[in-house]
């Protein structure tokens, strides 16, 4: 992955914050052309039924049988549109920066949500889960979502909600939370991908378009400690503590400590301060740097005079 | 039935998150089918009619799990009954 775009520090710990990072129409369209071409798409007019096109694409497709914990160099095909993805240099930079280039695979699945004309009934939204199942480790899992077309707001993007990805729940029990402020949806131009940390509070939209829409996931695990993987010739790691709630006419730079505190519109008033505990914990995490706080959230519990 | 998650253990606190469930089957509300809440705070379901049937009581911090974050804490929950024609 020699031509890989590392992310910059700020990149990470927006990413440490919110759990998320986007990059829209990162992959060029003739491949995303390939990616169709090889997982069997043809037009929804040529389609009798939901589960007759997804049997067809599951024997038929080019998307490879991969065992899990295959290294992800080792996962797809040489020169097929899934290789050529994860080479580019953005897509390489992220993965490097996030779960190392020697990451494993844990798993891939072609997400294919139906319009409401393939299907006997129309389909509900998912519910909101996290994936797997109850997860408390520190070293996180990065799902890579793809979307090969342009996805439109009635085709029921990928909902997800930004920052709850420190949260430690059981998968679906979080479903009864069906709306959440400041939840997103994937609304995108073709060729985008949404990386999230394993634990985002996450699901499929119902799409009311007369298009088909695919999302290929891949979830990639570490295989060493994710400390500095990321660009980190501008991670300063003598930043004094500024001064907190009293701060006269002073302007919050857009710094990792911004980015590890900020206020998101669903937080508990409470609990929203222990996910900036949270945040600062896994940024100690990712820094290695067990001394590093922001807004002295960490000084202040840890403070046991001797 | 009405579920409201509120930013502190107040009633009159802002709604951060919410579903509805529709027992006469006249409406479908589904997860992501809305962006702001049907209420601003608790109260303001109160007098809309919501009768509030339940809400979460307030845990003690288990020792060594002070930190740890996970489901929405301050849940109620609501009802209102609604003649139907059947």
């Amino acid at each position: 992955m020699s031509n890989a775009e590392l992310l910059s520090t700020l990149d990470m710990a927006r990413f440490a914050g919110q759990g998320f990072l986007r990059l829209d129409a990162v992959v060029p369209e003739a491949l995303n052309q390939q990616f169709l071409d090889d997982i069997g798409h043809v037009s929804e007019n040529e389609i009798g039924s939901a589960i007759e096109h997804y049997g067809r694409i599951m024997s038929r497709s080019a998307i490879p049988v991969v065992g899990a914990g295959t290294p992800l160099t080792d996962a797809y095909p040489p020169d097929s549109a899934l290789t050529r993805i994860l080479e580019l240099p953005k897509v390489a930079g992220a993965i490097e920066s996030l779960v190392g280039g020697d990451c494993v695979l844990d798993h891939h699945f072609l997400h294919i949500t139906f319009p409401p004309h393939l299907l006997e009934k129309p389909a509900p939204a998912q519910h909101n889960h996290q994936d797997s199942t109850v997860d408390p480790r520190q070293a996180f899992d990065v799902q890579i979502m793809y979307f090969p077309h342009a996805v439109t707001e009635n085709m029921g993007g990928t909902r997800f909600i930004p920052g709850t990805h420190l949260r430690v729940v059981s998968e679906a029990a979080i479903a009864r939370y069906q709306n959440v402020l400041g939840q997103q949806r994937i609304v995108c131009p073709a060729g985008t991908l949404l990386f999230v940390h394993h634990g985002i509070w996450h699901g499929g939209g119902a799409n009311r378009s007369d298009r088909m829409r695919y999302m290929f996931k891949m979830r990639l695990a570490p295989q060493r400690p994710q400390q500095r993987l990321w660009d980190t010739s501008d991670l300063d790691t003598q930043t004094p503590q500024r001064p907190i709630f009293w701060l006269g006419e002073s302007v919050r730079e857009d710094d990792v400590a911004t980015h590890l505190t900020r206020n998101l519109p669903w937080h508990e008033q409470d609990t929203g301060r222990l996910e900036h505990l949270n945040a600062i914990r896994f940024w100690r995490y990712l820094t290695g740097d067990e001394k590093f706080d922001a807004d002295y959230w960490l000084t202040r519990v840890e403070n046991e005079p001797q | 039935m009405l579920v409201l998650y509120l930013q502190n253990s107040a009633l009159d606190s802002r709604v951060i998150a919410w579903a509805n469930y529709d027992g006469t089957g006249s409406s479908r509300p589904m997860t992501g089918d809305s962006d702001e809440p049907p209420y601003s705070t608790g109260v303001h379901a109160l007098r809309d009619g919501w009768r509030l049937f339940q809400a979460s009581t307030l845990q003690q911090h288990s020792h060594g799990d002070e930190f740890r974050t996970g489901y929405l804490k301050y849940e109620f929950f609501f009802e209102q009954l609604v003649h139907t024609d059947e």
